[in-house]
């Protein structure tokens, strides 16, 4: 992996901050984008799952619902990081099932946060009052048209404010891939942080944590910013969209 | 004076033997009641005698323990019937209005015809304006629930059960969250609805709406009807003494 | 082998490692109390630039992952700190990273809770004639550590399965443990099934423990704060 070689400095100062920005570049170039593509993977996954998890964990029959209670105390009571070495190195080695690193944290952190977001959704569907529903059985709507055409819309847009804790969240569990081998932004640190180590010394090891965590704090400022908006976009005069504690 | 518009003798509702009970609590002891075509009757009684399940029995929201109900041909209670065409039919407004948040005005009253009967969005929205200039408000056609008063609310309530052209409305306490200067507004366009000759079963309190429009009145207590008749003979000469009670206090609440 | 004689065969040297990941949640949601409370009290009473260097590192643990703060105390410290002649251990390292970032969130728990009773209370112990400290320690405190029971169990639950990232430090927590075996045998999909099992467990029964002790101390009102993982 080659990445171009580091020029040693000869014990200037000056020389050692341009090589560390140098070698910081890969951080940006492809720690990012790695981590950007892991966090929306996942969360894409999470939902896609997570949804009609809470659905059937609401509307559903009660061994159906049991199942779903189960599924979600499962996922989010074991460490995210057991779940992936679970899948990568576990369906590895005892099954033969080579999975690429990118994948298996996919499919780890997915279904982790799948059972977070079902709780997240379920949370907003049961907020949305009784009296809803009613009014719209009372009109002749099917069930399903009173959930897809009444309680969804309102669902949604009260999950948005635990949703972007979710995102959030979700963005700094990426850090555990690291563990498997892929090289998001965590991984490139600690690779960077090894080269350093011996090019320059220690000392500059602290720099590159902070540089990585200030990375990290923009993305997630990024990111707020963008489900902020979308919520703005989506409001509805008086419609509340914040739940009872927040500050 | 009692509506002028007299029924035609064609029967809408018939609820037979109605009982329903919540764990321990009876709440409907076999109520049974029959509204022609065009009647307007109200349901007055103490809180908690089962006036609001009887209603919600009326249009399966809530599901009676024994007793059956028919609105025209149709029994409600049936199990196979398809009781999504039977609600079509049912206008139901709620005392707590229910009107869906996430939607105008317009919206809300446009999506029963648009969902439930299948219009498009264009004639569902014309009908729609309609509806709202009937209850006189027209032009709050784009406001959110939230933007509006309650009794604004409630007409929009009222407006959105007539779009469907319901065979019979279900009015389940319509004032009773509305502050005491928006209930007029509220009254006005039910009146003018008893007096368009729509058949209505409404549960209230408002004497004065009950001694304008109503054909009869049904004084409910613990889960029975105890008595009715036509509010000039209830008011003059009622035969209960529970029923006289009741009035009276009625009376001093609210100095009819 | 079966799977279940293999799992009772591998659980003596994971149990073992199970203690250190409890020593260490222990000790380190017990520095994330001390430091969280005072943060807490700090962006509360505290004076503006207090309030915003509190803000400034509630934020910064906050945002950035919980590995990267690991990393940064075990790695990017220890040049500094040699020179003053301390050493850190992985589990020192492993307790202060999981420690200062664990009281980043217990600092907005309390603050709510602090928050949501503040003005009446503290008036009427002014009033009384009690200062600011000591209405805070008599009147303030002890209600707020009620309020904040259930948004604390979620956060010793969050450490308990975050632990796991001392897997990073090399600190035999089980995790770690849990990958050596795995690495050894070649059973390892049934070893981290174990290791979850394991967890999972831990998380049922302090969940259950921690119930018990909300409705004892349970005051209607202030729920869980934002839900950690």
């Amino acid at each position: 992996m080659e990445r171009g070689t580091l020029r040693v400095s000869q014990g200037t100062k000056g020389g050692g901050v341009e090589t560390i920005l140098q070698s910081l570049q890969p951080l940006i170039v492809k720690g990012v984008p790695l981590t950007i593509a892991l966090t929306l993977g996942l969360l894409g996954m999470g939902l896609a799952l997570g949804f009609p998890l809470a659905f059937a964990q609401v509307y559903g029959y009660r061994p159906l619902r049991w199942l779903c209670a189960t599924y979600e105390q499962t996922f989010r009571g074991i460490p995210a990081l057991v779940l992936i070495l679970l899948f990568h190195s576990g369906l590895a080695l005892s099954f033969h099932i080579l999975l690429p690193a990118f994948v298996s944290a996919l499919i780890a952190l997915g279904l982790r946060s799948s059972a977070y977001q079902s709780q997240i959704f379920r949370g907003a569907i049961q907020s949305v009052s009784e009296g809803q529903m009613l009014a719209a059985r009372s009109l002749g709507m099917s069930k399903l048209q009173a959930i897809r055409h009444i309680i969804l819309p309102q669902a949604l847009r009260l999950s948005i404010p635990s949703w972007t804790n979710e995102f959030s969240s979700v963005l700094k569990d990426t850090s555990l891939a690291s563990a498997i081998g892929v090289v998001e932004l965590a991984k490139e640190g600690t690779l960077i942080m090894t080269r350093i180590q011996h090019a320059l010394g220690a000392r500059w090891i602290l720099a590159i944590w902070l540089v990585v965590s200030i990375i990290y704090l923009v993305l997630t400022a990024l990111g707020n910013r963008g489900l902020g908006f979308l919520e703005n976009r989506l409001r509805i005069p008086g419609f509340e969209t914040r739940g009872k504690v927040e500050r | 004076m009692s509506n002028p518009v007299r029924a035609d003798g064609e029967i809408v509702l018939r609820v037979e033997d109605l009982h329903k009970a919540y764990a321990d609590n009876q709440v409907l002891r076999g109520v049974s009641l029959r509204l022609l075509k065009g009647e307007t009757k109200v349901v007055i009684g103490p809180s908690g005698t089962g006036k609001s399940t009887l209603l919600r029995c009326i249009n399966a929201l809530s599901v009676p323990d024994r007793g059956r109900v028919w609105l025209e041909e149709t029994e409600v209670t049936d199990r196979h019937v398809d009781i999504n065409k039977v609600r079509a039919k049912i206008g139901f407004v709620f005392q707590s209005f229910n009107l869906f948040s996430h939607l105008t005005a317009l919206h809300n009253v446009r999506i029963g015809p648009m969902r439930v009967r299948g219009m498009s969005k264009a004639e569902a929205g014309r009908l729609a304006m309609e509806e709202l200039e009937r209850v006189g408000l027209a032009d709050k056609a784009s406001a959110y629930p939230a933007e509006l008063s309650g009794g604004q609310k409630q007409r929009v309530s009222i407006a959105r059960a007539l779009a469907m052209f319901p065979t019979l409305i279900l009015f389940d306490e319509p004032t009773s969250a509305l502050d005491p200067e928006l209930i007029g507004e509220v009254l006005e366009v039910m009146i003018g609805l008893a007096k368009d000759g729509m058949t209505m079963l409404v549960v209230s309190h408002e004497m004065g709406f009950a001694r304008a429009v109503a054909d009869e009145i049904l004084f409910m207590e613990h889960g029975g009807i105890v008595e009715q008749a036509p509010p000039e003979r209830l008011f003059a000469r009622p035969e209960n003494e529970r029923t006289a009670q009741f009035l009276r206090k009625l009376t001093e609440l609210y100095g009819e | 082998m079966g799977f279940v004689e293999f799992a009772r065969s591998i659980l003596p040297e994971l149990i073992a490692a199970t203690g250190t990941t409890l020593e260490l949640t222990v000790c380190a949601i017990a520095l994330g109390f001390g430091v969280g409370v005072t943060l807490a009290l700090l962006r509360v009473y505290g004076a503006k630039p207090l309030r915003v260097a509190a803000g400034a590192y509630i934020h910064f643990f906050r945002g950035t992952p919980l590995l990267a703060q690991l990393l940064l105390v075990y790695y990017g410290l220890p040049p500094y700190l040699s020179m003053v002649g301390i050493r850190l251990s992985p589990l020192v390292a492993a307790v202060i990273g999981l420690g200062l970032n664990s009281a980043a969130y217990q600092a907005e728990y309390f603050r709510g809770a602090i928050q949501s009773i503040e003005s009446g209370q503290m008036l009427a112990a002014r009033a009384v004639g009690m200062s600011r400290l000591k209405a805070v320690r008599y009147i303030i405190m002890p209600q707020a550590l009620r309020l904040v029971v259930p948004a604390w169990s979620n956060e010793l639950i969050y450490s308990i399965k975050y632990s796991s990232l001392a897997y990073f430090l090399t600190l035999k927590e089980l995790t770690f443990v849990g990958k050596r075996l795995a690495m050894r045998s070649a059973r390892t999909f049934e070893v981290y099934l174990v290791v979850a099992a394991i967890y999972l467990v831990i998380v049922v029964i302090v969940s259950r423990l921690l119930a018990l002790l909300e409705r004892r101390v349970s005051v209607p009102g202030l729920g869980a704060g934002r839900g950690r993982r």
